[in-house]
């Protein structure tokens, strides 16, 4: 565990960073020793493997603001913002407040804080990047809790505070047979803060989840996410990722399957333009028999970079696994790349597990048969990209939320496709 | 109809040389046949009209009403009224079926400056022409032709062909793949489109797809070029004789 302290000197991402955790008001005693912990050792540099692909110091150092804007943070106000979903119920994670919550759910202030010297990424540092900035920037900690047996019949919409509070920590419980979906709103922030949130999600025996991370923010924004997901016996984790927006963004989801008959169902979309960079970065961590696993990311990329890192480990013990991952960009520009690291690390031999890469242009037999129906060239090649995404949109096979994430990607789409 | 010139064409990406000089001519309403070995290039003469890019044209002509399609692309061909129903009809994941029906007949519309089909006249005409061909509507539900058998994708493109109402129909060995009574429904719907202001250029081995659709010429294509022009008869005769002494003949 112990770190050979480098010696170098702070970048200024670094140096903007510690300024803007020292401007928090909040939470002293929980900030300092993460405070000092950055201070100590700084930000990850390319040599950290988790972060290989995403050089934290040298992407941040252009997208954080001066310090004379920390007034205008403070100030910053709430955005007015329509529920992804229809009917949500609301959760504000910067005061963990709700509004018109159901029946058996519950939300509560905590104090609780994201353990930064747990590193659910096997690859970080001794420290636990995302989790140390979410407790140097002081993160507000919510406790939510679905009962047993509760199943609210619609969605709960968590929304992280603005400015300078946005910085959630945030533990879901659902007890057994409990069922619920999420969505995790991250959109417009105010230009110049970088914004983290840490989420522990803990799946009672038999409860299932649907979690949406909808990632709309501006393009200039810095969003750094990791939701850490615990799986009990015959639980359904379903999750759903759409990345349509941000400047610098790295969204990490680490499963710990400790139940049998558990089952994860991943499934995401990135679509990336220039001057974005985004990172997907996995784990599907398979720790006793017979659970089951499935996880597409489609990527669509007219430009910036895109990262996508997942890895299924399977314990020693960890039988009849089954798991596959799959990362599929399409690349639609020479000004865009996208960088796939798909890894396996299996210590049982009794399992199916597989992964694959695979990045390519726009078919052109494809393309030739639309066009030989008279589709014009840019709406046969609107259809294809298109049905590259839908694909994985429509294994959610829930109409409704369908509906509602391809206004969303068709609008990205138009103006960017 | 259609007047093909001395056509030569190679693949473009490495230059192998396909047709050598072809030479055809279709006149409105005429069904013409287009029989010939394997690898003769047929279906390449095929998609050089509906302008697949993967070929290059380097000599020659195809008059299409008079003008010249060489520098249309794929879409303007098929707006201008040129159907290639595919020896090898592609599966597209992810596009519905009905989207792709519904786009491209509108983008022909709009490209010959017609109005745009409402929705309940689309599918009024979907599913009449689906029942025509005995199409379970079920199957237009799903990704374009993902999951249809052989036979299925073929009478698929017979349906897209009856919607969008080409001009000049090229059928790329339609027949394949067909049982016998799917063979007899897709023949009922092509005779069924059979006009004097429509032509056919159907590619085919067998003569039993002719006995159903009548051609008025055969045309025979051997090594990129015709190398024997009849009427019904000749297909006749090739079935019962093959191809060798039509070969010899013409070397
Ligand atoms: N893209 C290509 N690259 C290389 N060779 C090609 C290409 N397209 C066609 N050919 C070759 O050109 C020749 C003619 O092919 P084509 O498919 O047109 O034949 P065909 O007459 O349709 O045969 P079949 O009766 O088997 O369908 C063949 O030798 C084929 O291998
Ligand atoms: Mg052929």
């Amino acid at each position: 565990m112990s770190s050979v302290t480098e010696l170098r000197p702070r970048t200024p991402a670094e140096t903007r960073l510690l300024q803007l955790a020292e401007a928090q008001g909040e939470n002293e005693n929980v900030r300092r020793p993460a405070i000092e912990a950055l201070r100590r050792e700084g930000l990850p540099t390319r040599r950290v493997e988790a972060w290989h692909y995403t050089d934290l110091r040298q992407l941040m150092g252009k997208r954080l603001g001066e310090e004379s804007a920390i007034e205008a943070l403070r100030e910053s106000g709430e955005t007015v913002l329509e529920p992804f979903l229809h009917g949500s119920s609301i959760v504000d994670l910067g005061t963990s407040e709700g509004s018109h919550l159901p029946k058996g759910v519950s939300v509560a202030k905590s104090d609780e804080r994201s353990d930064w010297k747990v590193t659910p990424n096997r690859l970080d540092r001794s420290i636990d990047t995302i989790r140390a900035l979410n407790s140097a920037f002081g993160a507000n900690s919510s406790a939510i809790t679905v009962e047993a047996g509760a199943a609210p019949d619609h969605a709960i919409e968590l929304r992280p505070g603005v400015g300078l509070s946005g910085h959630a920590h945030t533990r879901v419980s659902l007890g057994a047979k409990a069922k619920a979906t999420f969505v995790e709103r991250l959109d417009g922030n105010a230009q110049g803060a970088p914004s983290t949130g840490v989420t522990e999600l803990h799946l009672g025996e038999g409860s299932e989840v649907l979690w949406i991370v909808d990632q709309e923010k501006g393009l200039d924004a810095v969003h750094l996410g990791q939701l850490h997901v615990r799986l009990e016996a015959d639980s359904l984790f379903r999750l759903f990722v759409l990345n349509a927006g941000g400047g610098l963004v790295r969204y990490e989801v680490h499963t710990d399957v400790v139940g049998e008959g558990a089952d994860i169902q991943m499934r995401g979309v990135n679509l990336i333009r220039d001057g974005q960079h985004i990172d997907v970065t996995t784990t599907l961590n398979h720790t006793v028999p017979n659970t089951t696993a499935t996880e597409t990311f489609r990527n669509v990329v007219t430009g910036g970079h895109g990262v996508f890192q997942g890895i299924i480990k399977v314990a020693r013990g960890a039988q009849k696994t089954d798991a596959k991952l799959a990362c599929n960009s399409l690349l639609l520009s020479d000004e865009g790349d996208f960088s796939a690291k798909p890894e396996l690390e299996i210590f049982a031999d009794d399992v199916v597990c597989g992964h694959g890469a695979t990045a390519g242009e726009i078919d052109a037999d494809h393309l030739f048969y639309l066009m030989s129906r008279g589709i014009p060239a840019d709406k046969a090649r609107a259809l294809l990209i298109k049905a590259f995404v839908t694909e994985v949109v429509e294994e959610l096979e829930d109409e409704a939320l369908q509906y509602v994430l391809e206004a969303r990607i068709d609008d990205w789409l138009s103006a960017n496709g | 109809m259609l007047e093909i010139k001395n056509l030569h064409a190679r693949v473009a990406e490495e230059g192998t040389e396909i047709l050598r000089g072809v030479d055809l001519t279709v006149k409105d309403g005429e069904i013409a046949a287009i029989m010939g070995p394997n690898g003769s290039g047929k279906s390449t003469l095929s998609y050089i009209l509906a302008g697949r890019e993967d070929y290059e044209v380097t000599e020659g002509d195809i008059l299409y009403n008079g003008e010249s399609i060489l520098e249309m692309d794929p879409a303007e061909r098929a707006a201008s009224g040129i159907f290639l129903a595919f020896q090898y009809p592609l599966e597209i994941p992810g596009v519905a079926t009905m989207t792709f029906l519904k786009t491209a007949l509108n983008a022909q519309r709009k490209a010959r400056g017609e109005d745009e089909l409402t929705t309940p006249e689309f599918m009024r005409r979907v599913k009449s022409s689906a029942a025509d061909l005995q199409i379970n509507p079920d199957m237009l539900k799903r990704p374009l032709n993902v999951g249809f058998s052989g036979g299925e994708k073929k009478r698929a493109e017979i349906l897209q062909m009856a919607l969008l109402e080409p001009k000049l129909c090229v059928m790329d060995e339609t027949d394949s793949g067909l049982d016998i009574d799917a063979l007899k429904i897709v023949a009922d719907g092509v005779n069924a489109l059979r006009s004097a202001e429509r032509s056919f250029l159907v590619i085919t081995h067998y003569q039993r797809l002719l006995d159903y659709i009548v051609p008025d010429t055969v045309h025979v294509l051997y090594k990129g070029r015709i190398i024997k022009t009849g009427d019904k008869d000749l297909a006749l005769k090739l079935e019962n004789e093959g191809y060798s002494q039509i070969i010899d003949e013409a070397a």
